[in-house]
């Protein structure tokens, strides 16, 4: 597409957001006027980057990795973007809001899996693959089953994760903003859209390094303005909370209380942290293995921080925005008692940042949240693009031979398509309890992801046969017991007892997939399986080494 | 890879040293975190009065604050010190592997 469509696409999602402000209902909140001024201040310098990428964004190089040329440090922030999403940020916070420790017990799980990635998967990955894991799930392999299992796992836990982001950032942006529900959807999607085809992974990359930027600053202040409200003593600020909430909120509570369901939560946030396609997808995006350490040992840091800034402005609502009559969801009050606070207790950052820094830093935090909201959307539409593009597109369909101009072009069409199913998928879901998706893309990719492309990366023995079967049988493991569990049997289908008894299925889904791929690889004995047994020790040389690796400077 | 780079690479004693000492030292500190989040996990699933109890008797803060804290600071250090020591050793290995391959095809 050339420059005047491009401009096109701007000026009408920014009349998009002007016309939504003037005819939109104004729901919960009033027009918020510093946030629109900020947020279209983000917008206009990240759509300014998004020009200056998609100049040198040319190649298929280019669209899924940016070059190739991204260095540790800034990878490691987008990284750590990616993982920040408003969800984690405004639904921990909400979580140590209402519940205390138990937020904190959460946010570890969400943690520890990177020290994990970084010890097995960060440097063969790089070493292996080109554009995405499935690369080097193949790379012995035989392409197209393999490939197409891939891609499916990528697009699902893709798709899944685009309705929880899609469905929050209406809700968030209709109470921010005043903008109508349908309108922060398409608002979001459109902007996705822009960011993605015409910048690719450059521009993708460079709004989640700003947009992280942004919010560990925000969440920074938010912190050191609480903790000098109490002279930096802890032990003060807890003392305030409990007087509030009680000496429960201190210690562990509910949130885990059989040992089936803390070993399947820890494996599933674990595992399917290393397979998430789009955190995957940019250990491809710098120059060799050095630069993938660092970018791990950078987002780890950054992502625990954040992790405790979070546990404080937890507390902090805690003490500033509990039982504050100014945040106090008067009409909710009226019906349940207690004390609600407006929005729900997933605002309780948003109201602490009003507290802690007035009208202009409630407008900051607001537009932060909203950026996060485009940045995170934009790195997984890229992913599944890329998964559509790279996996089926060009190495399944055109056998590995597809012309550049083509497969960028149909990378850019599956950009747009996946933008308008988010939208669509957006819209659909706006009134469903969509609680249980983000569990489900996670123990997916524990499950369908992971177990293949780790055993691919360090078992002889792995078959064709074994990584097709055992992989979509851990994939379809992972979806029946979810549909089987209490959040979609009892509490959406309103059936009394659930046939599946945990909330997370991914010990049993991710065992099923370990074991049955191990016993159809050890069975397996046709010729195309000793052929990929005999390619092992090449590939491992490389993994190791990185000798004959996919570098920068190659292009 | 060719087959002959293959066959080299395997039997030269620097990559038999590089896989040996970074499979060590990776599967040490994978146990490590793996150990530390499964015991404070499952202290939580059995025995979670044992994280209530608070630091001292005056304090409101439990001792669950500073071991969840030290499990995020642990899981920052591990990937700290594997960094270091694969940025340095285990690359200068690699850096060594590659150059035997140079110095043998200009010969």
């Amino acid at each position: 597409m050339n420059n005047k469509a491009f401009l096109f696409l701007i000026l009408g999602s920014l009349g998009l957001l002007a016309s939504g402000t003037i005819d939109g209902e104004i729901t919960k909140q009033a027009l918020n006027i510093p946030a629109i001024i900020m947020f279209v201040i983000f917008v206009g310098a990240t759509l300014g980057i998004t020009y200056w990428a998609a100049k040198r964004t040319k190649s298929p190089k280019d669209f899924y990795t940016a070059g190739g040329g991204i260095t540790g440090l800034q990878n490691g922030m987008a990284i750590a973007g990616d993982y920040m999403s408003a969800a984690s940020f405004l639904g921990i916070s909400g979580l140590v809001y209402l519940k205390g420790y138990d937020g904190l017990i959460y946010s570890i799980g969400f943690l520890v899996g990177w020290p994990i990635i970084l010890f097995m998967i960060a440097e063969p990955l790089r070493n292996l693959g080109k554009y995405s894991f499935a690369d080097v799930a193949s790379y012995r392999l035989r392409q197209a089953p393999i490939r197409i299992l891939a891609a499916f796992g990528s697009i699902a836990t893709v798709i899944l994760y685009l309705i929880a982001q899609m469905v929050g950032s209406g809700k968030l942006i209709q109470l921010l903003f005043g903008l109508q529900y349908e309108v922060a959807v398409i608002l979001v999607g459109v902007l996705m859209i822009l960011y993605v085809t015409f910048g690719g992974m450059l521009a993708t990359t460079w709004v989640q390094i700003i947009k992280a930027f942004l919010l560990l600053s925000g969440a920074t202040f938010m912190a050191v303005m609480v903790m000098s409200h109490y002279n930096f003593s802890f032990e003060a600020l807890f003392s305030d909370a409990v007087a509030i909430k009680g000496s429960a909120i201190m210690s562990p509570g509910g949130l885990i209380d059989d040992p089936i369901s803390a070993i399947s939560l820890a494996i599933a946030l674990m595992f399917g942290t290393a397979g998430l396609p789009h955190i995957l997808m940019r250990f491809f995006t710098v120059s060799d293995a050095k630069e993938a350490r660092k970018s791990v040992f950078y987002a780890t840091g950054f992502i625990g921080y954040f992790y405790m800034l979070t546990f404080i402005i937890g507390f902090g609502a805690i003490v500033m925005v509990y039982q504050n009559p100014e945040y106090l969801d008067l009409v909710k009050q009226a019906i349940d008692g207690g004390s609600p606070i407006l929005g729900g207790n997933n605002m309780a950052a948003i109201h602490l940042s009003h507290a802690v820094g007035g009208d202009f830093f409630l407008g900051f935090i607001s537009a932060v949240a909203f950026a996060t909201i485009l940045a995170v959307v934009s790195g997984l539409t890229l992913a599944g693009a890329s998964a559509i593009s790279h996996d089926l597109y060009a190495s399944v369909i055109k056998g590995g031979d597809a012309d550049h101009h083509k497969e960028m072009r149909v990378s850019k069409i599956a950009t747009v398509v996946l933008g308008v199913v988010a939208i669509i998928m957006g819209i659909m879901f706006e009134k469903q309890n969509i609680a249980f998706v983000v569990g489900l893309a996670f123990a997916i990719a524990a499950s369908a992801n992971f177990p293949v492309l780790i055993l691919s990366m360090y078992w002889s023995k792995l078959t064709t046969r074994g990584a097709v079967i055992g992989g979509s049988l851990g994939l379809a493991t992972a979806v029946i017991l979810v549909l089987l569990g209490p959040i979609v049997w009892v509490d959406i289908l309103g059936n009394t007892e659930a046939i599946f008894p945990y909330k997370y299925p991914a010990l049993f889904s991710v065992s099923m997939a370990f074991i049955s791929i191990y016993l159809i690889s050890k069975t397996d004995n046709s010729s195309a399986a000793k052929e990929e047994r005999a390619k092992f020790e090449a590939q491992f040389i490389r993994s190791q080494t990185g000798i004959g690796a996919e570098g920068a400077s190659e292009h | 890879m060719k087959q002959e780079f293959v066959e080299k690479i395997k039997h030269n004693p620097d990559y038999i040293k590089l896989v040996k000492i970074r499979t060590q030292y990776a599967m040490r500190l994978t146990i490590t975190m793996l150990v530390i989040y499964f015991i404070f996990i499952l202290t939580i699933a059995f025995k979670p009065a044992l994280l209530a109890a608070t630091i001292n008797e005056t304090s409101v803060i439990t001792i669950g604050i500073p071991i969840g804290i030290f499990v995020i600071v642990i899981a920052f250090v591990l990937t700290g010190l594997y960094t270091r020591r694969a940025n340095s050793e285990f690359d200068d290995l690699t850096k060594k592997i590659k150059n035997s391959l140079v110095d043998e095809n200009n010969e």
